[in-house]
């Protein structure tokens, strides 16, 4: 088999990906796309990265071997990739630095972003203070009010935060007003998505930007296991931690890939976000994947206990894997996180996303599939700490 | 001739340029949608846009994605904004009739299947907002197969290359984006269209339609000095938001609005009233 090498020339992964956006948003794209090229060869550029995130990031982020929790399931070796420990707490701050610096580099002075949860949010935000940049972050009204912290924490960073109130109030309608900015203010703006989703070139260079997360793990499992390990495990709701971790080991065929969606409720309820397990391939947001859509072709909404996975597209590289076989996509419930959620944090003292928890909830599983002598590396995107609200809300608790 | 270029021609000959009104289908209600396109083809328009709602419309401003929330409420699907055009086809067999949306709900229905229905039901074009002629290869060919016209856009920010290249995918007419940004938008800088708008004519003989930003009768007057077609949406869109609850007034005031900018047109391409006149 020749070395993976998607996307093509015109962003496609497969039949996934592409460029379907307006005419106006054409040009602009061309220009990302010519100024990435360029940078991604440049050693200045890489290096000026690099350093970001070994010392404002904190990277690497250690390979936890989770020997307790390893010793609970009573199945493979459970290894957690803690991008949880990065500086603003999840794996988001590593696209945002490589784009906050594309930014630079190419003179625009304001960036803007999406975000559900308001992680990406943050994240942006603290880049542009970090850069000096103008921010302004579109934000769903109905997540402004579940996320109320998150959005203070943005204003304090110095960011504007939109709120949006068009469509469903949330991250997919967030998504097309900052479209819409960007359309309008191109010259001076640049637009830093949150996920591996977009018009090409963002999949590409989103994943590029992540994919430090895997290539540290190459190494790091040396130390353990002398070898690679034999599954890689991650939550899928855009799918940016997932591709990080994902795309170093694409042409070692003996790691297998397992990418964990929101099953919300239960597949079977309609209340969900398994995009890929429960959807069909169509166009989105400048790409073509897999939809959550009705029979007419509207989206339609999706339900998650964790917002960061609450999105009814996916990647196209996601799309693309799961069609060739080369990862396997399964959905975990809003009850298994949350259970999974409460076994780390009183298991090995770590306090998970309830996003990352999806991934444990499902690794859990594998581990006792794949038995005694295998491996398994958990990416621990994010903390918990954000969603404290949410599960003492749903055992009652108030503060 | 396909009814478009059979428009345009016919226009050509005297003197006028054409007025194109956008409307959402089934806003506010599916019942209005037919007799609003009657109305407005006695009001003076010449082609009609038909929206497609689509739940989330990336490149539309607040305006009509509203018209699309309006519509959705009711469920208006693609296979129903078809009838409404086979219905629209029983009473006036001479107006073009143009989709304009996104492409999901086409994927959905499927390339071939939607040019065969759509050309049953009397539509003349698709220009489908969110697929560039890159991507739009197949589209088109079955669009081609059914003898509809693709109509693209082109902006601003469109440099020779991709105008050559949409000239090229393109018929019936291409649709020139007058400002950067979303439709509803403000600033539209004439003078600029002008310059932009003969760079255009360099690479083709298509008549050229001016959208984006298109608000009253000063601004279509302005435009119809310089291009072949006056396209305006979110100013009528508005116009009908602020019916919405009595969709029976949407009937008599959106084609009034629309007189008016035929009036303003008019005004300016002198050697046109007496057509103008008998409409």
């Amino acid at each position: 088999m020749s070395a993976y090498d998607l996307p093509d020339q015109r962003g496609h992964f497969g039949p996934y990906g592409g460029i379907f956006v307006a005419e106006t948003l054409m040009q602009p794209l061309a220009e990302l796309r010519a100024a990435y090229e360029r940078l991604r060869a440049d050693p200045q550029f890489q290096e000026e990265f690099t350093e970001d995130l070994r010392l404002y990031v904190g990277r690497p982020s250690p390979l936890y071997p989770a020997k307790r929790l390893t010793a609970n399931w009573g199945g493979a070796r459970i290894y957690l990739k803690r991008e949880d420990l990065n500086h603003t707490g999840a794996h988001k701050i590593n696209n945002t630095i490589g784009q906050a610096l594309l930014a630079r580099h190419m003179g625009k002075r304001r960036v803007i972003a999406e975000t559900g949860a308001g992680q990406h949010g943050v994240a942006t935000a603290t880049v542009a203070a970090r850069f000096g940049l103008k921010c302004v972050v579109y934000m769903g009204s109905e997540d402004m009010r579940r996320q109320a912290i998150n959005v203070y924490r943005m204003k304090l960073l110095g960011a504007e935060v939109v709120p949006v109130e068009s469509g469903s109030k949330t991250l997919k309608d967030a998504l097309n007003e900052a479209m819409r900015d960007w359309v309008t203010n191109v010259e001076n703006t640049f637009y830093i998505i949150g996920t591996v989703a977009g018009p090409h070139p963002y999949p590409m260079l989103v994943r590029d930007f992540q994919s430090v997360i895997g290539r540290e793990v190459r190494y790091q499992i040396m130390e353990f296991e002398g070898r690679l390990p034999d599954a890689l495990v991650a939550c899928v709701g855009g799918g940016s931690n997932a591709m990080g971790l994902f795309y170093p080991f694409l042409d070692d065929a003996e790691v297998a890939l397992h990418g964990v969606e929101a099953a919300g409720e239960g597949v079977a309820t309609g209340h969900h976000a398994a995009t890929l397990c429960a959807g069909r391939p169509g166009v989105l947001h400048g790409n073509r994947t897999y939809l959550l859509e009705t029979d007419d072709g509207q989206i339609i909404e999706t339900h998650s206990i964790s917002a960061g996975l609450d999105y009814p597209g996916v990647g196209p590289e996601h799309a693309f894997l799961k069609d060739s076989g080369r990862a396997r996509y399964a959905a975990i419930t809003d009850r298994e996180a949350l259970a999974a959620f409460h076994e780390l944090t009183r298991i090995e003292g770590i306090m998970p996303a309830l996003e990352s928890a999806h991934a444990l909830a499902y690794a859990a599983k594998l581990a006792r599939e794949l038995g005694k002598d295998k491996s398994i590396v958990v990416n621990l995107s994010g903390r918990g700490d954000k969603d404290i609200h949410t599960v003492a809300q749903l055992e009652g608790i108030s503060f | 001739m396909a009814r478009i270029a059979q428009r345009f021609a016919e226009l050509k000959k005297q003197g006028r340029r054409a007025l194109i009104p956008y409307v959402t289908a089934g806003d506010p209600e599916s019942w209005v949608t037919v007799p609003l396109m009657h109305a407005l083809v006695k009001a003076g328009a010449d082609i009609l846009e038909l929206g497609v709602p689509f739940s989330d419309p990336m490149a539309d401003g607040p305006v009509i994605q509203r018209a699309a929330e309006r519509a959705l409420k009711h469920k208006v699907s693609l296979t129903q904004v078809l009838d409404m055009v086979r219905e629209f086809r029983t009473g006036d067999a001479a107006t073009p009739v143009i989709l304009m949306g996104y492409l999901n709900p086409i994927e959905v229905m499927g390339y071939e299947a939607f040019a065969g229905r759509a050309a049953a039901a009397g539509v003349d074009g698709a220009l489908t907002v969110d697929l560039p002629p890159e991507e739009a290869g197949e589209l088109r060919q079955a669009l081609r197969r059914h003898k509809l016209d693709a109509i693209f856009l082109l902006a601003p920010t469109s440099p020779p290359e991709r105008i050559r290249r949409i000239a090229a995918a393109a018929s019936g007419f291409i649709y020139y984006v007058s400002l950067r940004g979303v439709t509803g938008a403000a600033h539209l800088d004439v003078r600029e269209v002008a310059a932009k708008l003969e760079e255009i004519r360099r690479h083709t003989d298509l008549p050229l339609g001016v959208g984006f930003g298109v608000s009253g009768p000063e601004a279509a007057a302005a435009v119809a000095a310089v291009a072949d077609a006056v396209i305006v949406g979110s100013a009528i869109v508005r116009r009908m938001e602020e019916s919405a609850a009595q969709p029976d007034k949407i009937l008599t005031e959106v084609p009034r609005f629309l007189a008016q900018l035929r009036a303003a047109m008019d005004g300016t391409a002198p050697q046109m009233q007496a057509s103008g006149a008998s409409r």
